[in-house]
């Protein structure tokens, strides 16, 4: 009945027991608030069941936010371990529960926080951009909301039934497979990071489909916003190489649920295929996330210098090269494999080419920028946080593109912190200022200026102190995953060092929740009534805030790029005429799923094959049901869209 | 009615890129095996277990359903819905057989002691081969789905979704062309 569920798989040591009452906790607490405000009913009326793209990424939105808190503790327990376990000192993690810590830190923070992040921002901006009234595919932008969402609670609950994986983010073979990890900790991460990568699959074929189908009239591809462009490049990378992803995680799969052979060290097996295969995933993968931010800060740049972008066309061909050059440096993650001179010098030469239209990009800002007018605002104190760490990032990187340097840093903490400055400084800061940016469209006030400030300059100070000192220990000969060095190694100070960068950061998050939270209670005195609270140059900014459920009551014709900045300076007002406005119905298939999903992937974790063969019959009735229905969509009259567009803008006409 | 057309465009533009990402978790797989089909750890060799008439049989009976697929189409604008049905009934049947060859021959391999459990060649060959199986089962649900929504609720209702389909159908018999040549031929060749 239980599988190999068994009383066992709920016993855990102290510190770990800690994480698990949290959890617990957390769930009950958020139970019992809903239950005692009768709160079940609007849950799954507003929220649980909606296909409207805004309400999708304020729920990405929330539960990336809940899982960038979990990996930032993650973060202070692996550096407070790190800054305690020299020579005599053990610290206070078991080393099982810390390299489960360490594999539970990069899982969460690249597929449940970046990612999460990078959809709630396309949810929220990419139709606004291109004047739609939806997405292509508003329930399918459902079903792979629910998929993140059970992929990420699987992460949580192995926090309190059973274990997490213990072999880094990536579960490398032979490792990773039965032989030498038998508990279901590497089941845990495989099934979470399936089932939300076949979310992010669906959600590349949509936002596609979306940018190619349903762009405003007259908004030719090189009339784009520049967002729109970077998100059509991350999300075709999407398309491209999850499906790698995918039959990846199904071969290891199979290797441990159906005892075959693909990765295992005997029987014809070959590890190393999974390296190569995982990291034809992977590298894009940090493309995808890296690209939307680029995005987010061609149009940051704009606004806030109260240029034009510079070179428009320049970035576009840029994000294009970067988008194909992508799938030729995989390789660099592992020159020590032993492929060859001629092998690891061709991805090293690719490495340092594809760094060449990223630093198009960076001139195109800077250039922007140039007597520009510059509003310093918290958006970009982001930006320019960026500008340095992303440099210093992007020179590290060129320097361990060269095979015999790599050689001497491989799986150091020099290459740790090389990839935080590019996940950090890159996605997390253009994430953050993006967030700031678009706040105001989505929630229909801006976040409080001061605080955010505050949170800025603890994030920036933080993220050196904490990552500076990894460099010296990388080249010191530090490697990752320690839970435990010598103490004639000389490495604790600055490991101690670190752990307060961490600290520092830490202060930082806390500032930002201190800050929403302030921004909420003062939301009147910062209410954005005229739709365009930056003095904005493109089509979101066209509509009142936050956007009403159809976007756009009229739809745009559009001349010229930066179109809402066209119509602001030839004032045109034109009387609206409207239409009646087709909009998707709710629907409750999209969260059957998501929850199907996950009881199928806990049913296979714990080894208990009805629940899975239950669950997956449910999913496929339930979608078939679904594809079968024609009457998906409903009305809302020219009469009512004129009664909420009245309300909406009072001062206007 | 524009907006239905505008629909259909783009439903049709989604699937197909759903196709090429299903294009490349195929090519994932089939790297899988080119890597790994010699690697039988001192087992017999995949070629020597293909059976060249059977396969070839699975074959033709899968290129053929292809054209059942495309007449049960091209019968949509004639507006005969019973000899839509037909064909897609016979596309339905001839996948069926298709089927049942392949889970027969699955199970008599694992009878023989080369199951995909014996080594790693065997497992990338169970695997690929599966995953096509495991498509054109997909693929049968939908067909029978549609059958039923036909009868229902008449030919237009389905139309869009039916040319979908047959996308899909001929998408499938180009990846078993690829693991004809792939797999088969060239294990027979070797």
């Amino acid at each position: 009945m239980f599988g190999r569920l068994t009383v066992e798989a709920f016993k855990h040591d102290f510190v770990a027991m800690g994480g698990a009452l949290t959890m617990v906790l957390v769930a009950f607490g958020i139970v019992a608030a809903l239950t005692y405000y009768k709160k079940w009913g609007w849950l799954w009326r507003e929220w649980l069941t909606t296909t409207d793209h805004k309400k999708i990424g304020k729920m990405y939105l929330y539960a990336s936010i809940v899982m960038l808190l979990k990996g930032v503790a993650d973060a202070g327990m692996l550096r407070a371990q790190q800054a305690l376990a020299s020579g005599a000192g053990n610290g206070y993690l078991s080393s099982e529960h810390f390299q489960q810590i360490f594999s539970a830190h990069g899982t969460t923070m690249i597929f449940f926080v970046a990612m999460g992040l990078m959809f709630a921002l396309i949810n929220f901006v990419l139709p606004l951009q291109i004047g739609a009234r939806d997405v292509a595919f508003p329930f399918m932008n459902a079903v792979s909301f629910w998929l993140f969402v059970a992929g990420a609670l699987l992460v949580n609950t192995s926090l309190v039934i059973g274990e997490f994986g213990a072999a880094g983010w990536l579960a490398y073979p032979p490792l990773s497979e039965l032989a030498y990890s038998p508990g279901p900790g590497i089941d845990y991460w495989l099934w979470s990071i399936q089932i939300a990568g076949i979310g992010s699959l669906l959600s590349g074929i949509n936002f596609t489909t979306t940018i190619l189908k349903l762009r405003a009239k007259g908004m030719t591809m090189m009339k784009m916003p520049v967002f729109v462009w970077s998100v059509l490049g991350s999300m075709l990378l999407v398309i491209a190489t999850f499906p790698i992803l995918t039959a990846t995680l199904l071969m290891l799969s199979l290797d441990r649920l159906a005892g075959m052979h693909f990765f295992t060290s005997a029987f014809g097996g070959d590890p190393m295929m999974y390296i190569n295969l995982i990291w034809a995933w992977g590298h894009p993968e940090v493309y995808i996330l890296i690209l939307p931010a680029f995005g987010i800060f061609s149009e940051v740049v704009a606004t806030f210098s109260r240029k034009r972008l510079f070179g428009y066309t320049s970035m576009v061909w840029a994000i294009g090269v970067i988008t194909v050059l992508s799938f030729t440096v995989w390789l660099h993650h592992f020159f020590t494999m032993g492929a060859g001179g001629n092998v690891n010098a061709v991805f090293g030469i690719m490495t340092m080419i594809i760094s060449v239209p990223t630093g198009v990009k960076v001139f195109n800002w800077l250039f922007t920028m140039y007597k520009g007018r510059i509003s310093r605002m918290t958006p970009m104190l982001w930006f320019m946080g960026f500008l340095l760490s992303f440099t210093i990032g992007g020179v590290t990187g060129v320097l361990m593109a060269v095979p015999a340097i790599d050689f001497q840093v491989h799986n150091s903490l020099f290459l740790v912190a090389h990839f935080h400055n590019m996940v950090i400084g890159g996605v997390v800061f253009g994430y953050f200022c993006g967030l700031i940016y678009w706040f105001p469209k989505v929630f229909g006030y801006k976040l409080n200026e001061k605080l955010g400030r505050y949170a800025y300059w603890f994030w920036i100070l933080g993220f050196f102190f904490a990552f500076a000192p990894l460099y010296v220990l990388g080249i010191m000969g530090a490697t990752r995953r320690l839970d435990h060095y010598d103490a004639s190694m000389g490495w604790q100070q600055l490991f101690i060092v670190a752990a307060g960068g961490v600290g520092l950061i830490l202060v930082g998050v806390l500032l930002q929740v201190l800050q929403v939270v302030v921004s909420i209670v003062n939301r009147r005195k910062n209410l954005d009534k005229t739709g365009d609270a930056w003095g904005g140059r493109t089509l979101e900014w066209s509509i009142p805030s936050p956007a009403p459920i159809y976007n756009f009551a009229v739809l745009p014709v559009v001349k010229s790029r930066d179109d809402f900045w066209r119509m602001k300076e030839e004032g045109t007002t034109v009387k609206p005429k409207y239409e009646d406005i087709l909009v998707p119905k709710n629907s409750g298939k999209s969260f059957v799923i998501g929850a199907a999903a996950f009881m199928f992937a806990f049913g296979l974790i714990w080894h208990m094959w009805w629940l899975a063969c239950l669950t997956a019959v449910v999913a496929i009735v339930v979608l078939t049901v679904r594809l079968s229905d024609d009457e998906t969509e409903y009305v809302i009259t020219a009469k009512e869209v004129e009664r909420i567009e009245k309300s909406r803008r009072p001062h206007a006409a | 009615m524009q907006h239905k057309i505008h629909d259909a465009q783009k439903n049709s533009l989604g699937f197909w890129i759903y196709l090429m990402s299903d294009c490349m978790l195929f090519a994932t797989l089939f790297a899988a095996f080119a890597v790994l089909r010699n690697n039988t750890f001192g087992d017999v060799s995949l070629g020597s277990l293909v059976n060249g008439g059977y396969v070839l049989t699975q074959t033709i009976l899968l290129l053929f359903s292809s054209y059942t697929a495309s007449v049960a189409v091209s019968n949509i604008v004639t507006g005969s819905l019973k000899k839509v049905i037909f064909w897609l009934s016979a596309t339905m049947a001839l996948g069926i057989s298709f089927l049942v060859m392949e889970i027969n021959e699955f199970t008599q391999l694992v009878h023989e002691g080369h199951g995909w459990q014996a080594n790693a060649a065997m497992s990338s060959f169970f695997t690929l081969v599966g995953t096509h199986g495991l498509h054109i089962a997909v693929g049968l649900i939908w067909a029978g789905t549609l059958v039923w929504l036909a009868n229902r609720r008449g030919l237009a209702k389905v139309e869009n979704k039916l040319k979908l389909f047959s996308m899909y159908w001929h998408f499938l018999d180009v990846v078993w062309i690829c693991i004809f040549t792939v797999v088969y031929l060239r294990g027979l060749m070797s």
